[in-house]
């Protein structure tokens, strides 16, 4: 393998990977302070959606962006409503949610099918964004940095901070930490709101930058992938951040194997490898007890009321 | 799901449909006929769907007011599609295009309740007096993009992104590959299966991974146009499928194989107003007009120009197939003989590549 061939297979990876890390990232938040919700998948679609039709009004990637994330947060605010203010069931809430993303997405799309825009740039000069090697890491655009400094900053927030404290013991123990007087309900919208906000990001990821378009359901499942790295995560950033990378690894070698002629692997069970290499990771974790503890939080799922 | 969308159009259809004299329907002259259409996609997808689209609009700008058209989009292949079926029946059409392979069982489920209604199911082999079949011959298009790609590769590599080893695709594989060798002998075909007909970002993923692999043509047997658009940040050649893909990437477009049913679509709805439909199968391709060659871009040189239009001309006048022995298999297995071509029956089952594909 050239090099040139290894630092294409690497930002290949590192874009594959970003989507994955943002909307699991949100999630994780999330479902820190207690709260699962299952929309990821919508949430990034209203964000795709909502990203390439800003992006295309407007000729900005940039605002499209923001737009996305707003997107986002509005869409998990219906989940919010729902699930915190009106105690409706959480898994119920978030496969609504799905749905609706999905049908929402496809109608607001409907009048963008078969228009493409100009794909997110690098933010470094051609110099260094365009090294045939440095552009390992100085090749990418914006929403790759920001993920990085998030996962940094989320990690940060929830071991360091006050509010992190808070949030966690939210999501702990909300009864106790209601007695002392946090407002449990606000803090769950609170970070239900980041979810949706950074999984908006994830899914104008896909039409901002991986495939500049619309498309009906762009997003292909990808949101039941973060959902899922999430729990592979053990709720830790960092490990997030790991397996995130490692499954954009699995993603893409699995296509770089396939076009360099590996036959002798039949393609399904290529297709299935991020899959198997989920549960292998998932069985290591439970079996290193001390390594892999897999402490969900204690009140995740359960609604809250302040009675 | 995207019902939404689907539910909000087939209460416009509908509601058109009622407003049909329900009884007498036959009877009078005047009364619009009903034409249904059932997709498996949305017809936003600048694909399959939407060439089945382009096909029922023809129908409307054909014969106006004579007639009324109906669809319902994104069906999926199974249960959900007998009810969509039957729901187009039961709102007074009188022929009815089931448009994906996996709807063949519930139209003939279907069909078996309104025996006066006449459908019709495309790409699928299961027939009934009141169900005909009929699929276009991709294959023809695909031996002159191959031939175009054997022209213009500087590598002599093409990348094939594919969905599934199903018969049509591997039968689109070997009649590209066959037609880029004829130019290029030593020319090489390497496969990624996507294991999946829609995923815009795996896709790209896999043509990116052909373009690390040396490949400088593109092409594709999946549904979206993102392969093109990886082809093109990648400064790589590609081509489009089902329909003219050229806006999604301007560069590297270079033709495309495009869907056309208007052509079958019209004589159909003809055959029913004369009374003339009966059940049958047909697979047309370039000759009658159901396959067609997007124009190409500038970037197509004379000479791969040419040799494309020749081939194009070759299938249309039925000197030329693109299955014409001698072939050999991977193995070495000679599947016709010198001067033998491909039965229909044979090209229909093919599972298997032709000498220098690598998939």
């Amino acid at each position: 393998m050239t090099s040139a061939m290894l630092v294409s297979i690497l930002m290949t990876l590192i874009a594959a990977s970003t989507p994955l890390l943002l909307a699991a990232l949100g999630e994780l938040v999330a479902e820190k302070s207690g709260v699962l919700n299952l929309g990821v998948e919508g949430m990034m679609l209203c964000g795709a959606v909502a990203g390439f039709a800003v992006a295309f009004s407007t000729g900005s990637t940039g605002i499209g962006l923001v737009a996305a994330a707003f997107a986002g947060v509005a869409a998990s605010m219906i989940f919010a409503v729902l699930a915190l203010s009106l105690m409706a069931n959480q898994v119920a809430t978030g496969l609504a949610l799905t749905i609706f993303g999905i049908g929402a997405s496809s109608l607001i799309g409907a009048g963008f099918v078969g228009r493409t825009i100009t794909r997110l740039q690098p933010v470094f000069p051609a110099a260094l964004s365009e090294h045939p090697i440095l552009r390992v890491i100085f090749g990418h655009d914006i929403v790759v940095y920001l993920s990085l400094a998030l996962v940094a900053g989320v990690s940060w927030f929830l071991r360091r901070t006050r509010p992190g404290l808070i949030l966690r013991a939210v999501g702990e123990n909300d009864a106790s930490a209601h007695a002392i007087g946090y407002p449990v309900v606000a803090i769950r919208y609170a970070a239900v709101a980041f979810g949706g906000a950074l999984a908006g990001l994830g899914g104008a990821y896909f039409s901002l930058a991986l495939t500049p378009m619309w498309a009906d359901r762009l997003t292909a499942g990808r949101g039941w992938i973060a959902l899922a790295l999430v729990v592979f995560s053990a709720w830790k950033p960092g490990r997030l951040l790991l397996g995130a990378y490692l499954f954009g690894a699995v993603m893409t070698l699995e296509l770089q194997l396939k076009a360099a002629g590996v036959t002798w692997l039949a393609p399904e069970v290529l297709a299935m490898a991020p899959y198997l290499a989920t549960i292998a990771v998932l069985t290591m974790m439970s079996l290193g007890r001390r390594i892999g503890r897999l402490d969900a939080p204690a009140c995740l799922g359960k609604p809250f009321s302040a009675s | 799901m995207t019902s939404i969308i689907t539910r909000r159009r087939l209460t416009f259809g509908a509601a058109a449909a009622s407003t049909l004299p329900v009884l007498g329907r036959g009877a009078s002259a005047q009364a619009p006929l009903g034409v249904g259409f059932v997709y498996v996609g949305p017809i936003g997808d600048h694909g399959y769907t939407w060439t089945h689209n382009q096909g029922r609009l023809a129908l409307e700008k054909e014969y106006g007011a004579k007639i009324k058209t109906s669809f319902i989009e994104n069906v999926a292949e199974g249960p959900d599609a007998a009810r969509a079926i039957r729901q187009l029946a039961q709102a007074g059409n009188q022929l009815i295009f089931t448009t994906s392979f996996g709807f063949m069982n519930p139209t003939i489920q279907v069909a078996k309740q309104f025996p006066k209604i006449h459908f019709e199911h495309a790409t699928g082999y299961m027939r009934a007096e009141n169900v005909a079949t009929y699929d276009a011959r991709f294959y023809e298009g695909r031996a002159v993009i191959g031939t175009i790609a054997g022209h213009m590769s500087k590598t002599g590599q093409a990348g094939y992104v594919a969905s599934f080893p199903i018969p049509e695709v591997v039968m689109g594989i070997n009649a590209f590959h066959l037609a880029a060798r004829k130019v290029n002998p030593n020319f090489k075909t390497k496969v990624v299966w996507c294991s999946t007909w829609y995923d815009p970002a795996k896709e790209a993923d896999a043509a990116k991974a052909l373009i690390d692999q040396g490949a400088d043509m593109i092409t594709q047997h999946t549904d979206s146009a993102a392969p093109l658009q990886a082809a093109e940040q990648r400064g790589v050649f590609a081509f489009g499928q089902a329909s003219d893909m050229k806006s999604f990437a301007p560069k590297a477009h270079l033709s495309a194989i495009v869907d056309d049913w208007s052509g079958y679509y019209i004589k159909r709805v003809k055959d029913v107003m004369d009374g003339n439909w009966k059940s049958g199968a047909i697979w047309h391709g370039l000759k009658e007009g159901m396959v067609k060659i997007a124009p190409y871009s500038d970037a197509v040189t004379p000479a791969a120009r040419a040799a494309a239009d020749e081939v194009t001309k070759g299938i249309i006048a039925g000197t030329l197939h693109p299955f014409t022995g001698e072939l050999k298999d991977q193995k070495g297995v000679v599947r016709l003989k010198a001067g033998e071509k491909a039965s229909d029956e044979m090209l229909s089952k093919m599972d298997w590549y032709v000498d220098g594909i690598q998939a």
